[in-house]
């Protein structure tokens, strides 16, 4: 921007002026030399814009055709009654978004959304924490360790429901062929199919999903803690727990707290392998609010109320994402 | 370095363009080609989506589209042979956009059908296909609306139990009827129970299977005349409709179904309902005329067994339901309403004498035009011919008679009822609801 009033003030002062001084500056430069070298400070500055512009034009193309267009349209079908044949014309204002809050099934739906954070943090937190603990010392047979632990997240998601869709199966499958093999009891409706039982074997499978990300993370978070800090400790007769209680863990504090914020946005917008193992049943004990908007939507051709579902998904996923940036990490600010 | 990058972004700005380009052109050419297909007076091409898409089935499809085009010059059918599923969501998806729908496809009937009436994506083939209409009139009704016929029905199959005679037998059942009344029914469960043998398996992790058992319930409890008002007004408090719940509600308290069945799948895999049936544990399962294809399926020999009858779903003392009348379903033609006319007289071609027979004797389904009820190769599937034409009605799935959004409430309340976390009323209630929801 300076180099392009620099420009316009020399070929303004030239047109305006028949003085012979009027081809040389104040510096005694010609004139000529600054108007040249504007010129191609401003090229570059083209050109620099012109990459960017090649750069970000496909990315932002995507995006607005994979997240903005369809964000828009969610929200304008939240509004209107449609089954999804011909055009949206039956407008409906809030009635959709007045359905689903007031829904039995979406509220369930919400509350498992919920369970499933907190329990995924409360679980998770402390078993990755301790086996990230375990994994960070010298030990025989560290890597495969971490290899194994790690395996189930690399796993696509529907591969892993299958799987344990199958282990699960009642009777006929492993876990209960096991059980009855040493004389116990299996549940008469399965793992996944008593109300009950449901979505405390969606949690264990979920868990032994996500372990393997929780133990990562917290191991990359490990490395930054300064060996100086363990040797310090070890002269002052510290103990193993109190060198984890007062050094590893709360430097670890970043590491966790994104742990935490990706385990819970995760749980919030749960789908895929609640979908293979359950679809949400039975009785809708494992229903998630993913779960009920497909369900409204390409099952049922409430598209009204799906879109509905899903702003209203969006929101409070917005809100709790604030909420956490706002009371929790913003104490790491200025960490790095 | 530098200009490496450079020519890299303008690879990537110019690939952009030309796939936005390119994807702007394409549409402006299939529109074109839209155009050029229904104005040309001369040649036409007709595009026919259909799910037989393996085997004999799809060489005879393509057969009778090449017969066509024989018959009729300057005609030419596109086939698009495609997996079920991926059929209807292809449909779903055009049915949403209003366009590029294809000239005949299958359709459902019942509600599904009425919102793509109401939408003016179907053509009416009430006068077009006149001679046809008249041969399958029986089976008409569930794709009219208004007095109008939007689609021709090419098979209609009926829901029933099938059963395991091998291990009907290795309990005591030796007499087995074809249409029992509710005590002989539960004396069937008895004695396989008794014989350590799981009576019945179903599929109520899918919903539909489950709710099967209410929909024959309301078809044994309900005059059809009944049922037909109630989906008219959407008032249904006649008593009928709880007595259907508790007929249910009595099966399910005798407790015959497979372990985990609010778990289990409909028909994928071993494990399914259908799985259970096939690797004969369980006894019997009610399902539609699709069971022996997927029995045969989940076999090693992937051979429909020699065990497998079928018998109607039981009648109930006092019941207001035609005994005759059966619960079922099929599919049939649509044609869209851009469609050329060629593609009415490929419909009707369809469901033509020749075409049926032959569709029979490959056993792709239950024919409707009676020219070619008798040419079915497989017995067990013949059997439910006189069963289905047996002089009484056969009501439509009811899910697929009450659109899909009455139709998945009620599904979700029968399922509740199956979890013993609903009762008869709250199965009427969600339809009410559903039914008031949708204005």
């Amino acid at each position: 921007m300076a180099d392009d009033a620099a420009v316009t003030t020399a070929s303004e002062s030239s047109a305006t002026s028949s003085r012979p001084a009027a081809g040389t500056t104040r510096t005694g430069r010609p004139a000529a030399g600054r108007p040249a070298g504007g010129r191609q400070t401003n090229d570059k500055n083209l050109r620099k814009r012109l990459e960017i512009a090649f750069f970000v034009t496909p990315a932002l193309a995507m995006l607005v055709l994979f997240v903005v267009w369809p964000v828009i349209t969610a929200v304008q079908m939240s509004v209107y009654r449609w089954n999804g044949r011909g055009p949206m014309v039956d407008f409906v204002g809030l009635a959709n978004y007045v359905s689903v809050l007031t829904d039995d099934v979406f509220v369930g739906s919400l509350v498992n959304n919920l369970v499933i954070v907190v329990a995924s943090i409360a679980i998770q937190l402390p078993l990755g924490l301790a086996i990230a603990l375990l994994l960070n010392r010298k030990m025989w047979g560290q890597g495969m360790l971490r290899t194994i632990i790690f395996v189930p997240y690399v796993l696509a998601e529907v591969v892993a429901g299958v799987i344990w869709f199958q282990l699960l199966q009642p009777y006929y499958g492993v876990l209960d062929t096991l059980l009855q093999a040493v004389g116990l009891e299996p549940p008469p409706q399965g793992w996944l199919g008593d109300p009950d039982l449901a979505l405390w074997t969606v949690l264990v499978i979920l868990t032994w999903k996500y372990l393997g990300l929780a133990v990562i993370l917290f191991l990359a978070g490990l490395q930054g803690v300064p060996d100086e800090l363990y040797e310090a400790a070890q002269l002052d007769g510290a103990s193993w727990w109190q060198v984890q209680r007062r050094i590893t863990i709360p430097l670890l504090g970043p590491t966790i707290r994104t742990w935490g914020f990706l385990s819970m946005i995760g749980s919030l917008q749960l789908f895929d392998m609640v979908w293979i193992l359950t679809k949400g049943g039975p009785a809708n004990a494992t229903s998630t609010m993913a779960i009920f908007l497909v369900n409204e939507g390409t099952r049922s051709n409430n598209f009204g109320i799906a879109g509905a579902a899903s702003v209203v998904l969006f929101g409070i996923a917005l809100v709790m994402a604030v909420l956490y940036q706002r009371l929790i990490l913003n104490r790491d600010k200025g960490v790095a | 370095m530098t200009r490496t990058m450079r020519r890299a972004g303008a690879v990537a700005m110019g690939a952009t363009i030309a796939l936005l380009a390119t994807a702007c052109a394409g549409q402006g050419t299939a529109d074109q080609d839209t155009e050029e297909t229904a104005s040309a007076g001369g040649d036409v091409t007709i595009e026919w989506w259909h799910n037989s898409n393996t085997g004999e089935g799809k060489e005879y499809y393509d057969q009778v589209a090449a017969d066509f085009e024989a018959d009729n010059p300057g005609v030419t059918v596109q086939v698009e042979a495609m997996q079920h599923e991926d059929m209807v969501t292809k449909l779903q998806a055009a049915m949403q956009a209003g366009t590029d729908v294809p000239d005949v496809f299958m359709s459902r009937g019942g509600g599904e059908l009425q919102n793509d009436v109401d939408a003016g994506l179907l053509r009416d083939l009430t006068t077009d296909a006149s001679d046809t209409i008249e041969k399958i009139s029986s089976f008409a009704g569930q794709y009219t609306v208004d007095d109008k016929v939007y689609a021709l029905p090419f098979s209609m199959g009926i829901v029933g139990f099938w059963y395991n005679k091998d291990l009907f037998e290795q309990a005591g059942i030796s007499d087995v009827s074809q249409s029992p009344t509710v005590e002989e029914f539960d004396g069937y469960l008895d004695k396989l129970e008794a014989a350590g043998i799981d009576p019945i398996s179903v599929g109520a992790g899918d919903k539909w299977p489950a709710a099967h058992y209410w929909y024959y319930g309301v078809v044994r409890e309900c005059a059809f005349d009944t049922v037909e008002a109630a989906i008219e007004s959407g008032d249904y408090s006649d008593e009928c409709f709880i007595k259907a719940g508790e007929d249910v509600e009595n099966i399910i308290a005798a407790e015959p179904f497979n372990p985990g069945f609010l778990g289990t799948a409909a028909q994928s895999g071993p494990t399914s309902a259908s799985g259970l049936l096939a690797s004969e544990r369980v006894g019997m399962e009610l399902a539609g005329h699709w069971e022996p294809g997927v029995v045969g399926g989940l076999r090693e020999d992937q051979k429909v067994p020699d065990w497998l009858g079928w018998f109607a779903f039981p009648t109930f003392d006092g019941q207001a339901g035609n005994p005759s009348d059966q619960m079922g379903g099929g599919d049939a033609w649509a044609v869209s309403q851009d469609a050329p006319d060629a593609a009415v007289d490929f419909a009707a071609y369809l469901l033509s004498d020749e075409v049926q027979t032959g569709f029979a004797e490959l056993d792709m389904g239950l024919p409707t035009n009676p020219a070619a009820t008798g040419s079915l190769s497989n017995e067990t599937l013949a059997q439910l011919i006189p069963v289905r034409d047996g002089g009484g009605e056969t009501q439509l799935y009811l899910d697929t008679r009450l659109g899909q959004s009455v139709g998945s409430a009620m599904n979700d309340a029968i399922a509740l009822m199956f979890a013993g976390e609903a009762g008869p009323q709250d199965v009427v209630d969600a339809i009410e609801e559903a039914a008031a929801a949708q204005g």
